[in-house]
């Protein structure tokens, strides 16, 4: 059925940290992995040793720089960014399993559905047809097409992993937060106000993508922190100066100056 | 937006076969006259022809009856749907003129609001999606409408207008005249509307959420080459060539059909030939007017991919 719950028992997603991310790609790699062999079709690749190899990943990671006109956040000694100086920003994308989600309406089939009991978007890949409508519908570029077996493919939050008790109870969490080395990954019920994700996004500040979509992502993103500016400071103002060198130091400074010197080298 | 070949042939061919159903149904034609049996002919092979190559493009083609089953959300199950339906009073209306060389009014209205309503549908699939600003206009609807009245007029009058014998030929002339000067202004305003719309409100910077901090510059993607995204949302060799292509569609669209017309009048009976190639003209204009739609339409998606000038390189 693709019409969307009227409201869901939990909203699972995911946090995921834009200051901490490192760029590193192991959730992309690891996301791959898992779901390649997990829920539904293989995530094909298509010529993947070829001179254009492309293939169905349900997760990547963009980088960008954020260059500020003028100085912003101004705190003490600390900024978000300095003038004219770039800041560069790894920025992972999966499925933001939307509470107003495009893409499950826009389905002809009843393939993309919402769950309700906790908010998981997924796609029911023996109703599927392949029309791609979908993918078209999400702004966020979340939905691929598996080129081999013709069927959507999108994140389904490890659905096979985070309730699976076979697995030791700290793997019951998606392939992408489990493997990230930064910590830059926080997996919970964005619903629950006490969840300790709802609480790092109400500390942190964090934020929808495209919320003029109108899409109401669950998935949120956390700002980079401040940082100190680069452009004042102790820190950035350093000329070679040994005025005030003392001690052994100095004296090397002064016997090694003064030997400059006495040769009459400038 | 990636122009698949498929897309295009549907949208157009079945427009022009229901453009032309709804002019027959509305009694247009001697149903006992060979032409109008033609006609009807032409009709549903030409909407038959689009809904067969929209299969064409899916990936599991064989289970394409199950898009019949979200008609409450889906604009895509709803325009399934009621192909099927107005197949029901089209092919009995072509079955009773072949036949039985007769006609039923009633069933002829039932039928042209079944295609008017199939060809909305088809349009909506396109104009509700918010990621597209370009299309989720009421303009879309309004030009695949006129489009499609526009076509079956042109396919009616050039074939059948004056064999057909219940009407003036000289009118259908005018008329198709009228419909074209309507349709491309119509077009225009959709065009207007279009250029304007880019990506709606949103940007790289509402797209990465780092507006706050400044200006958002893809450094790298997350893909060395090509993939679904970029090739189906990324897709601007048309971009490229658009205003050149945009005065292609005019030329073939409008201004051929129109002056082949014009000159049709003063033919006598050879006018009928350049009512056949005024009618072509037109059909090729919407042809490579459709890709265009297709082509130039911008996918919020590009934005993570450096908006207009990091897509997907024109190969």
């Amino acid at each position: 059925m693709t019409t969307l719950p009227a409201s869901t028992n939990k909203k699972l997603g995911l946090v995921i940290d834009l200051d901490t991310c490192v760029g590193c790609h192991a959730c992309v790699v690891n996301c791959k992995e898992w779901n390649t062999s997990g829920y539904g079709a293989a995530l094909s690749d298509q010529d993947p040793y070829g001179a254009n190899p492309s293939g169905a990943w349900l997760n990547r990671i963009h980088t960008f720089e954020v260059t500020p006109e003028k100085p912003k956040g101004q705190g003490v000694g600390e900024v978000i960014g300095t003038a004219g100086e770039a800041r560069v920003v790894h920025f992972p994308k999966s499925c933001l399993h939307c509470e107003d989600a495009p893409c499950v309406t826009v389905c002809p089939t009843g393939a993309s559905y919402k769950r309700e009991e906790d908010g998981i978007v997924l796609v029911d890949e023996d109703m599927c047809i392949g029309c791609g409508l979908c993918a078209w519908s999400c702004a966020y570029g979340a939905r691929e097409m598996d080129q081999a077996a013709g069927v959507m493919k999108k994140c389904t939050l490890c659905i096979d992993r985070i309730y699976n008790e076979q697995l030791e109870e700290i793997d019951r969490q998606p392939a992408c937060v489990r493997t990230c080395p930064a910590r830059a990954r926080h997996f919970g019920d964005l619903g629950d106000p006490n969840s300790d994700v709802s609480i790092l996004v109400k500390e942190r500040g964090g934020f929808d993508l495209m919320p003029e979509q109108g899409n109401k992502p669950v998935n949120k993103y956390l700002p980079p922190h401040p940082r100190t500016d680069l452009g004042s400071g102790p820190a950035s103002s350093v000329e070679e100066s040994t005025d005030d060198a003392g001690g052994l130091l100095g004296w090397i400074d002064r016997a090694l100056s003064g030997s400059a010197n006495n040769k009459g080298v400038n | 937006m990636h122009p698949a070949l498929s897309v295009i042939a549907f949208t157009s061919l079945s427009g022009a076969g229901y453009g032309l159903a709804f002019v027959l149904a509305l009694g247009h034609g001697n149903p006992g006259a060979t032409s109008t049996k033609i006609a009807w002919f032409i009709a549903l092979a030409l909407i038959t022809l689009g809904l067969l190559s929209s299969l064409l493009h899916l990936g599991n083609p064989q289970r394409a009856w199950r898009a019949l089953s979200q008609w409450r959300s889906s604009w895509l199950s709803r325009e399934g749907c009621f192909a099927l339906i107005a197949y029901g009073p089209l092919s009995l209306l072509a079955a009773m003129s072949i036949f039985g060389d007769s006609f039923n009014l009633f069933l002829g209205y039932v039928a042209g609001i079944l295609c008017i309503i199939t060809v909305f549908c088809t349009a909506m699939i396109y104009a509700s999606l918010r990621t597209i600003p370009s299309w989720n206009t009421r303009w879309t609807p309004a030009t695949y409408l006129m489009f499609a009245l526009t076509s079956g007029t042109l396919i009616y009058m050039s074939f059948f207008g004056r064999a057909a014998g219940t009407d003036s030929n000289v009118i259908w002339v005018y008329l198709s005249m009228v419909f074209l000067i309507l349709a491309w202004l119509i077009k225009f305003m959709w065009k207007r509307n279009a250029v304007e719309a880019g990506y709606g409100k949103s940007t790289m910077e509402t797209a990465t959420g780092l507006g706050g901090i400044g200006q958002v510059r893809l450094l790298e993607r997350p893909h060395a080459m090509a993939n679904y995204l970029t090739n189906e949302m990324g897709f601007r060799i048309a971009r490229k060539h658009a205003d050149k292509l945009w005065r292609i569609a005019l030329l073939c669209g409008l201004a051929l059909p129109l002056v082949l017309l014009a000159i049709s009048l003063v033919m006598g009976r050879a006018g009928t030939l350049f009512q056949v190639l005024a009618t072509v003209s037109f059909l090729a204009g919407v042809f490579v007017d459709r890709w265009l739609f297709f082509a130039t339409a911008k996918h919020a998606v590009s934005l993570y991919y450096g908006g207009d000038e990091a897509l997907a390189p024109a190969e």
